[in-house]
């Protein structure tokens, strides 16, 4: 589900592509866009606050076979949802194959993550000491 | 008497055809792109988020779009949008201690887990106007380096905490309350007072935190930390019961660091004020932990003397939409207001004009 959200509508079509023909399926709740309210802790772990709302889409769909797909998503992509309740649903019936096709988004993440970790790591300050007053 | 009127309903309609030529401008250049605005003035967009209280990154850049790059009107966009959605419910609350750290820095102390760490920041900066922007030049390709093997970052007041040098927080879970859904009244629990700071004006907290510095309700601040990255957001819905992720969000924290509470039955300790807020605004964030710890002196037994301690003042005046509907209110028709006043002032004019025919002193009735 985590990779899902982080992924664009368009590799999970890719995904959903990848996996061949797809199962019946119907829709048990159409992509609804909505909110959540985003909460913090004082001082960063005390009491929670609430910190403001974010965008979320949700979708559920069921297999012919019977299983459900949830999906619980940052953002206002329906198509997204979708295909992520979709995902959510097959890996309960092919979970090898739904993870074969999630790789490349997993690739992908785990690809940008590293550069900007990379990237981070190059503006660390290194101190160094200057000559100290007693030793001139 | 009142005469009611309509009318300027094409003036109107002709007002908002020539906004949309002057939004759009000299048709001759591009188009301004959503995701343009997104990627390239991702700090406007982040105030809209944080101001907005809705954390939707297109979804503000088209604010700023449709408003010509009048923040506040954008912002006012935002909050007008998230009437339009139910809410699902409330995520679990973020663990900034395990953010994916773009930029942390701190104050107090130079050698701490995880190091300081600058990222994307104007600081340091010699603040000169860059020809070669307007000239379109590409940026040489960001410097890379071996990230640290253990990545952990704790938080600065964790290491003060171990010590006991500073206040400990109370991580009790009951639900906070909510001014989106009960109006704000006197006194204010912290929970209420952080949440209206977080959405409050950059400005007006900004204007607050820095009287505070003035002498206006002094608090000897030191910024214990300011860090700037990525949180996950977990929720759970009713229906399954268990923790989803939902995405990550990028926040920014600030950990303010204040003299000392104490008292017979306690030794001195550091304080603390607390900033948070939605994309990178260290401006704001560590305003907002300014004006957190001045709301804090009732809790400390300080004496509240200044603007930035006065909870009333602060929490009621800090919100720019509510403010601007306000204060641009005043330039709608008053018409009928206006005319009540031009009559009083006529008599009263009169009748000063006719005590100086009479020859009769007015400083009577001016006294009373």
């Amino acid at each position: 589900m985590a990779l899902c959200a982080g992924a664009t509508a368009a590799e999970l079509a890719a995904a959903l592509d990848g996996l061949g023909p797809i199962a019946a399926h119907e829709e048990l709740r159409a992509p609804e866009p909505g909110l959540v309210m985003v909460r913090g802790r004082m001082g960063g772990d005390g009491r929670p606050f609430n910190l403001g709302e974010a965008t979320v889409t949700r979708a559920v769909v069921r297999l012919a076979t019977g299983e459900t797909g949830f999906a619980y998503q940052l953002g206002r992509d329906r198509d997204k949802a979708r295909r992520a309740a979709l995902l959510d649903a097959l890996a309960q019936i092919r979970p090898a194959a739904v993870s074969a096709a999630l790789a490349p988004i997993r690739n992908r993440i785990e690809a940008e993550r590293d550069v900007a970790r990379r990237r981070t790591a190059a503006t660390r300050v290194n101190f160094f000491t200057l000559q100290r007053g007693e030793d001139t | 008497m009142y005469v009611a009127v309509k009318g300027g309903e094409q003036a109107i309609d002709n007002a908002h055809r020539l906004l949309a030529a002057k939004r759009r401008g000299d048709p001759a250049l591009p188009d301004l792109d959503v995701a343009q605005i997104d990627g390239q003035l991702a700090l406007a967009v982040a105030r809209v988020m944080a101001e907005g209280s809705l954390y939707d990154r297109s979804l503000a850049a088209l604010a700023i779009k449709q408003a010509r790059g009048d923040l506040i009107e954008a912002i006012f966009l935002v909050r007008a949008f998230r009437t339009t959605l139910p809410r699902f419910g409330a995520c679990e609350p973020v663990d900034t201690g395990a953010m994916a750290v773009e930029r942390r820095v701190s104050a107090t102390f130079k050698d701490l887990p995880g190091g300081q760490v600058l990222g994307p920041t104007f600081d340091y900066t010699h603040r000169l106007i860059d020809f070669a922007l307007a000239a379109g030049f590409a940026p040489p390709p960001p410097a890379e380096a071996e990230p640290e093997a253990d990545g952990a970052m704790p938080r600065v007041t964790d290491l003060l905490g171990e010590e006991d040098l500073i206040e400990r927080e109370t991580a009790d879970d009951r639900p906070p309350a909510d001014l989106t859904r009960e109006p704000l009244s006197f006194p204010a629990e912290r929970d209420i007072r952080l949440q209206n700071l977080a959405r409050g004006d950059e400005g007006f907290l900004l204007g607050l935190g820095y009287s505070t510095q003035r002498g206006f309700g002094r608090t000897h601040p030191f910024v214990g930390e300011v860090r700037f990255g990525a949180v996950e957001l977990d929720f759970v819905p009713e229906e399954l019961g268990f923790p989803v992720p939902l995405g990550t969000i990028e926040v920014t924290e600030c950990q303010m660091v204040n003299q000392f509470a104490g008292s017979a039955e306690r030794p001195p300790q550091f304080t603390r004020g607390y900033g948070l807020v939605f994309g990178q605004s260290e401006r704001k964030a560590m305003s907002m932990a300014l004006v957190d710890r001045a709301l804090r002196a009732r809790e400390f037994g300080e004496d509240v003397v200044a603007p930035a301690q006065d909870e009333e003042f602060v929490l009621s005046h800090s919100d720019n939409v509510q403010a601007t509907g306000f204060v641009e209110h005043l330039k709608l028709p008053h018409y009928v207001d206006f005319q009540a006043e031009l009559e009083l002032v006529r008599r009263l004019r009169a009748e000063h004009a006719a005590r100086e025919a009479d020859g009769r002193p007015h400083y009577e009735e001016a006294a009373e």
